[in-house]
């Protein structure tokens, strides 16, 4: 019993584990072709989670399992956002998976799996905890991807995310072998007490440290390791593209922090190059190969890589200020990248996947109030006030600024320009465009209600945007500061 | 706060609500609902700003109405309002036009009522916001969000090319507004963490860091102004524009620039603006000469009144940097002026595209024949545009001119050539659209202005008269902010 009442920082990661075997179960056993019996039970899973969070949260920063595992305000933070993410990502995608025939048990339970993954990684303290959630979300997800078995596309993009995934995953391997060759531990604090005090042989240790720093690069989803990305993203079905697009970003965000800033944070100097280097490209090449894309779902792939180069300047800023705006930044991409692929599904219907660019053309026409949504995420995606996209623009800028990086600034700054661009033309094909077609939207009123949730808070959270961003800040110095 | 109510945000908000609740009418069912309210939120825009000018203490260069609340505490960026006599008389030039525009929209405007009108409250709103900002970031907020209202009203009630006209409007002022926010971060980090632009005015900041942040300043407010090699958008955003976005643009979005210059770029690197004013001087004289010279040539009239506001913007520039009061109060009333003269010409010209749908002067001729109205206001319009003594046009243009001879002879020379030029192209246009024999059946079956449009038309014409004959209520506002900034553009801030 007393043993029991020790585990409760990972109370949420248990609860998960059961429900999802249960949900596993019983879904052979419950009748019907909709699940809809056993989609309540996973948005009851996420909300029971979300709550046994809150109510295991406690100041401070408790370690588990001989320092295997962590629990802060950090990881419960992006918990509690994953929770949130994955559940709206089901709301959005239940009735195109419907049409679709995809929305099976197996798919529901990998979506328990995958959001265990990456709770594990986010409390990771270990680099085995690390890997582990990082697989089971990562194994999830191919499976996901090829959910969709009779499509040629799908199976193919599975393949790829598969084959190169596996890839990237030894590259992690292969670096933390060697960053334990040199340090003799593969516990993250004891590997930055020895890099720190110590005398670790450095040349070994930069060599890890290239090999990690790529594998996340692949995580991530950052120039020169990005083409896996908009092949996925334009192959999977779009709830699945949504899904890779969205909460795992807050999980690739949690492992960046863990890895190169709790643990190699005195080796800074290597990694913040490496990393700026990933930044420029991934702004440059996302931002212009998306002017050149015609369908929807590639484009956003394309966003999506610059987003993250975006967000790797704050990282490589290596202040706590260029921290809680790199979180503040994964954040607001997540929010918006739910709503843009939210609204592809939104205007599919059986048969028809309008993931083409002009699918949108004169959607102001047909339906003003999709239109206005969809115009606000694009120009929060682009960076343009009153929204949040602006600040987390801004915040990431500022940290460089005061880390000394001005020309990266100013090439951020311009890269963004040429972003808008395309932003803005999704903005002009609904509202300055005739429609292709008349035929009637029909939205689901759930999901009507989250896409209007969604679009407005980019804009209030645009309006007033103090509150989140002091959340990230805060769990970002807490985490840090109290280890 | 005055009156019991805090009035800037009253101005800026007021406005967006009523924008909100027009666009709330719904699809064009409901259209002349959605006028009526947009009439009522620009009238009562208007009255709100009034005690601006009636409580203004004209004896103090001090912010007044200033209101100030915390807002994003991580950044200490507040919600810090208020006004001097330089902005205050924007903010009623604004929320005028933006009556005017509705006015001039009710009939004419037929498809999407409700969202043309709601561009306009909301973008009226936010405009009002970038002159009453008093944190940087605040002011970046309104500035660039002034943008998208503009360019859906460019987009999707433009002309043929607007498309093309929309997306360049938008990128490249975002350009510009991007170096901005650059240099915002480097004052924030050299100013210990203030967005405060009044911190920002006593910050000591060495040569060459006030060399990069002007520059990046320049980019911001020169392709708005527009200045002489930024200007292209200028013409095409014109042109595509409906008229009552080219009204706007012309009133107020080009005078946003200008006052940037004057509260950004001049008191936060003054020594820098004393060492590049040569080029920003080079550049006006071209816009005035150069680009009155291309205005001459223009077959197309809203083209040729957007280069004609290039020009008109030049003198602006020139009167701010030569650094003396002539200079500096003229090229305020020259802004305030050139508002009403543009918009005037914008709406004239609205008015024969209404009946004839074109712009180019080919198609007209005669027209007084079968309009002498419209003729009239026309005409005195255009007079003012070419700065007849008389009209608000001159009084700006003098002063600027007679500022600039105190400091350079030539200087004076080259700005005074626009007084020909200006004529030249503004009334040469005028014969041959107004003037000669009835030109084609098109004009033949023109029918002169109505009740509505005579009721504007009388309104700009009186405004522009009376600020020509008695400038005076103008300058008195502007004149203790005006030598304030002078005097403090005197001191080095190395």
């Amino acid at each position: 019993m007393n043993y029991i009442s020790t585990l409760f920082p990972v109370y949420a990661e248990i609860f998960m584990l059961i429900m999802l075997s249960v949900i596993l179960v019983l879904d052979v056993v419950i009748p019907g072709k909709t699940r809809s019996m056993t989609y309540l039970l996973v948005q009851v899973t996420l909300l029971g989670c979300s709550l046994i969070t809150v109510a295991t949260h406690e100041f401070g920063v408790a370690h588990l399992f001989n320092n295997m595992f962590v629990d802060d305000l950090m990881s419960d933070v992006l918990k509690l956002l994953t929770y949130l993410s994955v559940s709206m990502m089901l709301v959005y995608s239940r009735s195109y998976l419907i049409t679709r025939g995809l929305f099976t048990g197996e798919f529901l339970s990998l979506v328990l799996l995958s959001t265990l993954g990456m709770m594990v990684m986010i409390s990771a303290s270990n680099f085995v905890t690390l890997y582990m959630g990082l697989e089971i979300l990562a194994l999830s997800l191919y499976a996901m991807v090829a959910l969709q078995r009779d499509s040629a596309t799908a199976t193919e993009s599975a393949m790829k995310y598969f084959i190169l995934g596996a890839m990237a995953s030894g590259f992690l391997l292969y670096g933390m072998s060697m960053i334990y060759g040199a340090t003799g531990s593969l516990d993250i604090q004891t590997i930055s007490n020895v890099i720190a005090h110590g005398t670790p042989n450095v040349s070994l240790l930069v060599f890890g440290l290239a090999f990690l720093v790529a594998g996340l690069a692949f995580k991530l989803g950052a120039v020169p390791f990005h083409m896996w990305v908009p092949d996925v993203y334009h192959g999977a079905p779009t709830a699945m593209s949504m899904f890779i697009g969205s909460a795992p970003k807050l999980a690739a965000f949690a492992f960046v922090m863990r890895i190169l800033v709790e643990t190699l944070q005195p080796m800074m100097i290597h990694w913040a190059g490496m990393l700026m280097v990933l930044a420029v490209l991934s702004m440059a090449v996302g931002n212009i190969t998306a002017i050149a894309q015609t369908n929807m779902k590639r484009m956003f792939a394309y966003s999506t890589i610059a987003h993250m180069g975006f967000m790797l300047i704050g990282v490589l800023s290596g202040s706590i200020e260029g921290y809680g705006a790199a979180m503040f930044y994964a954040v607001v991409y997540v929010l918006m990248s739910l709503g843009g692929f939210a609204m592809i599904m939104l205007l599919s219907r059986e048969g028809f996947e309008a993931d083409n660019i002009n699918d949108f053309k004169g959607l102001n026409q047909r339906s003003p109030w999709l239109a206005f949504m969809m115009m606000l995420l694009m120009f929060s995606m682009a960076g343009v006030p009153p929204t949040v996209g602006f600040y987390a623009k801004f915040s990431v800028l500022n940290a460089a600024v005061q880390a000394g990086h001005i020309p990266l600034v100013v090439m951020a700054v311009l890269f963004s320009l040429i972003g808008a661009f395309y932003y803005l033309r999704i903005v002009k094909l609904m509202y300055f465009d005739a429609p292709e077609s008349h035929e009637k939207i029909y939205v689901q009123p759930d999901s009507a209600l989250l896409i209007s949730i969604n679009g407005l808070a980019v804009l209030a959270l645009g309006i007033l945007p103090g509150a989140l961003m002091s959340v990230c800040a805060v769990a970002v110095q807490q985490s840090l500061l109290l280890h | 706060m005055i009156f019991g109510y805090p009035l800037l945000s009253v101005a800026i908000w007021l406005p967006i609500v009523f924008g909100l609740l027009v666009l709330a009418t719904g699809n064009d069912r409901n259209a002349p609902l959605a006028r009526i309210i947009a009439l009522v939120g620009a009238v009562l825009g208007l009255l709100v700003t009034l005690p601006l000018y009636t409580g203004f203490d004209r004896m103090t260069s001090a912010m007044q109405f200033v209101e100030m609340k915390e807002w994003i505490r991580h950044f200490n960026i507040h919600y810090h309002l208020g006004v001097d006599g330089i902005s205050m008389l924007f903010i009623l030039l604004n929320s005028f036009f933006t009556l005017i525009v509705v006015i001039a929209g009710w009939q004419v405007i037929e498809k999407r009522v409700a969202q043309y009108m709601a561009a306009f409250l909301v973008m009226s709103g936010l405009i009002n916001g970038v002159f009453a900002s008093l944190d940087a970031m605040l002011f970046y907020v309104f500035w660039e969000a002034m943008l998208i209202p503009m360019f859906l009203i460019i987009g999707v009630w433009g002309g043929p090319n607007r498309v093309y006209a929309a997306l360049k409007f938008f990128l490249y002022t975002l350009l510009g507004s991007l170096l901005m926010l650059v240099a915002f971060l480097y004052l924030y980090l050299h100013s210990g963490g203030s967005f405060s632009i009044l911190d920002y005015h006593q910050l000591p900041i060495p040569m060459d860091a006030q060399i990069l942040i002007f520059i990046a300043f320049f980019f911001a407010f020169a392709v708005k102004v527009p200045m002489f090699p930024v200007h292209t958008w200028l013409p095409d955003a014109h042109v595509e524009a409906p008229t009552g976005g080219s009204v706007v643009l012309a009133a107020i979005m080009l005078k946003v620039g200008a006052y940037g210059f004057i509260r950004f770029s001049m008191p936060i690197a003054p020594d820098a603006s004393h060492e590049l004013a040569g080029v920003m001087i080079a550049l006006s004289l071209i816009a005035v000469v150069y680009i009155g010279l291309v205005a001459l040539t223009q077959a197309d009239m809203k083209k040729l009144i957007a280069y004609s506001s290039i020009s008109h913007m030049g003198f602006v520039t020139l009167g701010f940097f030569i650094f003396n009061a002539y200079g500096m109060e003229g090229a305020l009333l020259q802004m305030i002026s050139h508002g009403f003269v543009a918009g005037a010409l914008f709406l004239c010209i609205g008015v024969m595209y209404d009946r004839v749908h074109s712009r180019q002067i080919v198609d007209y001729g005669g027209v007084v024949n079968t309009m002498p109205i419209f003729a009239a206001f026309f005409m005195l319009f255009a007079m003012a545009n070419s700065g007849l003594p008389g009209t608000s046009g001159f009084v700006g243009e003098f002063m600027v001119i007679m500022g600039a001879v105190k400091v350079n002879f030539w200087y004076g020379f080259a700005a005074a050539s626009t007084l020909v030029f200006g004529a030249a192209y503004t009334l040469w246009m005028y014969k041959r659209v107004v003037f000669g024999a009835v030109a084609n059946d098109h004009v033949k079956h023109l029918h002169d202005i109505g009740a509505r449009e005579i009721l504007v038309m009388s309104v700009l014409a009186i405004s522009v008269l009376v600020m020509g004959l008695y400038p005076l209520p103008l300058s008195e506002i502007m004149h203790a902010s005006v030598n304030d900034l002078l005097v403090h553009l005197a001191r080095s801030k190395i």
